[in-house]
């Protein structure tokens, strides 16, 4: 999927500049646990996350992912967007929970971050 | 090409600027012409050693040295030390306190994932005598060994 249609799918709105919304997208990962990313094949990915700390950067960079939906209607602290912003990772946040985003994206087509579904 | 090193402090529950090394680490091996690979491999382990140093450790010390064979990540700190470094590696065990589960810590991948990513990992720890954690990767598929 490109960007641009996850974040309407997830009925989300950018936190960061809007800029690679045409990228294409299409493997999914949905965890609050960074180290738990970091233990699987990331390159390119999506990251849906509940947690909103200055690390989720971090390790979403030190991971090469994508873009970053913060899910449950969370706001990041202000560190947390200046970050994103300073290392020119795309973040977004949605209202809806991370299994409603999860399941949306899935019957898009969005796979594991394993290629399955 | 003679060694480059650089040197980083880590400092304990410093979780706002925990894991700014190994950001800066990993824009310096990119720089350097790395395979990306390899600096994911590198950069994933600089920074889960970082945060056990800031989320367990005392204050400690980050090296990272690129050779024309090899690359090595050093971390020591000041900390409580592993009692059981055999427990701690296992896939899923943590120690982790409350403040670090917040910052999305303490999933107990932290040693595995460095295990799985270095060529070599070794780990030199006892209680109360602090944690030096040195992890080994060779540039090339063949040759290259430990220094």
């Amino acid at each position: 999927m490109k960007l641009s249609e996850i974040v309407r799918e997830l009925e989300a709105v950018a936190l960061t500049k809007e800029d690679c919304l045409e990228r294409e997208i299409t493997r999914c990962a949905g965890s609050d646990l960074m180290s738990d990313v970091l233990a699987r094949p990331t390159e390119g990915i999506l990251l849906l996350t509940g947690l909103t700390s200055i690390q989720t950067v971090r390790t979403a960079k030190i991971a090469g992912v994508a873009a970053v939906v913060f899910v449950r209607g969370k706001t990041p602290p202000p560190e947390t967007v200046a970050l994103a912003k300073a290392e020119r990772l795309p973040v977004f946040a949605s209202p809806l929970s991370l299994f409603v985003c999860c399941g949306r994206l899935h019957a898009r087509g969005m796979t594991g971050l394993d290629g399955r579904r | 090409m003679a060694s480059v090193s650089k040197r980083y402090p880590v400092r304990a529950r410093d979780f706002l600027h925990a894991g700014e090394a190994s950001i800066q680490i990993q824009a310096f091996l990119k720089a350097m012409g790395l395979d990306a690979g390899l600096i994911r491999r590198i950069a994933i382990c600089s920074y889960e050693a970082e945060m056990n140093a800031v989320i367990h450790g005392g204050d400690g010390e980050l090296e990272m040295t690129l050779a024309d064979e090899w690359v090595t990540l050093e971390v020591r700190d000041a900390g409580p030390g592993i009692a059981d470094i055999e427990l701690a590696m296992q896939p899923g065990y943590s120690t982790a306190d409350e403040t670090a589960r917040e910052m999305g810590f303490g999933a107990g991948m932290g040693l595995p994932n460095m295990k799985a990513n270095a060529d070599e990992l070794r780990l030199e720890s006892a209680p109360g005598r602090g944690t030096r954690a040195l992890m080994v990767f060779r540039r090339e598929a063949a040759g290259g060994g430990a220094p």
